[in-house]
């Protein structure tokens, strides 16, 4: 009993909650990093360097009215954000840390779909707030989204292939004597990019983008509602980063010492993450036909390529991985 | 219960539960001015329900595509482990060939083009 306890209660809750701790802090933390990277500080007025400003953001969204439309439509007006926090928080859940909280067969497939459905939540908002502009930033944003998803599955497919399973322990296992960053370098440059484009992070923001279309999807949003798009927004950055460092970065597992492995794991997310922030200060919004022309007609067929590559090499070379 | 099933009940209602205090917390004064869409403090000119545009409709139905061969690849980790991988990359191969040429025939009629 008080097994089942731990496990389906508690086990839960610590994740999420340090998850929405660590959302917290990364809008601190991207504030500050862009500040410098600017030429200028970051806020430092809350708190001590500014930490107490996250609590400060959060108490001032949840003290705002919420705005609701009169022409929206409200059931989906309202759902939208909620399926987009939980989802976010749900495709933690897998996450070899390295334990997972649940131990699927097909971890990797489970966040593909989740992450998927992740696009309904985009749709649903810019459908219910019944405001042109919501609409425009919401088409655009799902076709974005689509576009990208159709790389990372592909990506996804050839490290399958060549890591040998659909769980993710099993990146852990094959990244045991070199990281599969070295062999499948084109890979995970795509697969960075990719996620850039998935979480509609500059230089692919254009449908937040902020002088184009006033915040795209969710215009109509603002105090909690609003906080919860923005915090699965930023769940979702955190999560890719923690992906992309399990499939291409991985880290070592010692059984007798798993917080050594949790520690590596999550100071390279960080600094996938940080990267994440630097590309934002760095680089102009991408217009979108060059977007779509980068997607289409760049990663697919290199991706399709690389599927081929990915399948026939460990064939001929007698290099297969091996079955678990 | 199933795990899985939990952990999606709990996030749903932590989702649910910041909603409602969203809700509850704040004074609420609604007036017309709030309530109405934003578009840059103007009226709203028109309906907001647009013409649909067609190239937001080809780009999903290319995603459905190669969505649905992803799909059909997913089993590739387990048939290298058959008896003859060589059959099943010839398979695959057949597969991504077929969906390849139809990549290259909508890229060169222009179904690519500014696929927005």
């Amino acid at each position: 009993m008080l097994s089942v306890l731990f496990t389906h209660l508690i086990n839960p809750l610590a994740f999420i909650v340090p998850i929405l701790l660590a959302v917290a802090f990364l809008t601190l933390l991207e504030r500050k990093v862009l500040g410098y990277m600017q030429h200028r500080k970051g806020p430092n007025i809350v708190g001590p360097y500014g930490l107490l400003q996250p609590i400060a953001d959060g108490v001032k969204l949840f003290i705002k009215e919420p705005v609701r439309p009169s022409t929206s439509s409200p059931v989906l007006f309202l759902l939208a954000p909620i399926l987009a926090l939980t989802l976010a928080l749900t495709l933690w859940a897998p996450m070899p840390l390295p334990y997972p909280v649940i131990d699927l067969n097909l971890g990797i497939l489970f966040i593909l779909a989740l992450s998927s459905l992740a696009v309904y939540s985009i749709l649903g908002s810019g459908w219910a707030s019944n405001s042109k502009y919501a609409l425009i930033g919401a088409l655009r944003a799902v076709a974005q989204t689509i576009s990208y998803e159709v790389s990372l599955g592909l990506i996804l497919l050839s490290t399958i292939i060549f890591a040998g399973g659909f769980t993710l322990q099993v990146f852990n296992v094959a990244q045991e004597s070199v990281w599969l960053i070295i062999p499948a370098w084109p890979l995970a440059a795509m697969w960075y990019v990719s996620t850039l484009a998935e979480t509609n992070r500059a230089p692919f923001d254009l449908t937040e983008g902020e002088s184009e279309l006033v915040s795209g999807f969710n215009v109509e949003y603002a105090g909690g509602p609003f906080a919860l798009f923005f915090l699965a927004e930023y769940a979702n950055i955190l999560l890719m980063n923690t992906l992309s460092v399990t499939l291409f970065l991985g880290a070592s597992h010692i059984p007798a010492f798993p917080e050594l492995t949790a520690i590596n794991l999550m100071t390279k997310a960080a600094l996938l993450s940080v990267v994440f922030l630097w590309v934002r200060a760095s680089y102009p919004r991408f217009p979108y036909d060059q977007l779509m022309h980068l997607i289409w007609k760049s990663f697919l067929p290199l991706t399709l390529a690389l599927v081929i590559w990915h399948l026939s090499l460990p064939i001929a070379f007698a290099g297969l991985p091996p079955h678990l | 219960m199933n795990l899985v099933t939990t952990i999606i009940i709990i996030t749903a209602t932590l989702s649910v539960i910041l909603a409602i205090v969203s809700f509850w917390l704040p004074q609420m004064s609604p007036d017309y001015e709030k309530l109405s869409p934003y578009e840059c403090g103007f009226d709203p000119l028109g309906s907001a329900r647009l013409p649909f545009s067609l190239r937001f409709f080809l780009v999903a139905i290319l995603f459905l595509l190669f969505d649905l061969e992803i799909a059909l690849l997913l089993p590739l980790p387990w048939g290298d482990q058959l008896s003859s991988p060589l059959i099943t990359f010839l398979w695959a191969s057949t597969v991504l060939v077929l969906l390849t040429l139809g990549l290259i025939y909508e890229w060169l009629q222009g179904g690519l083009e500014w696929a927005e």
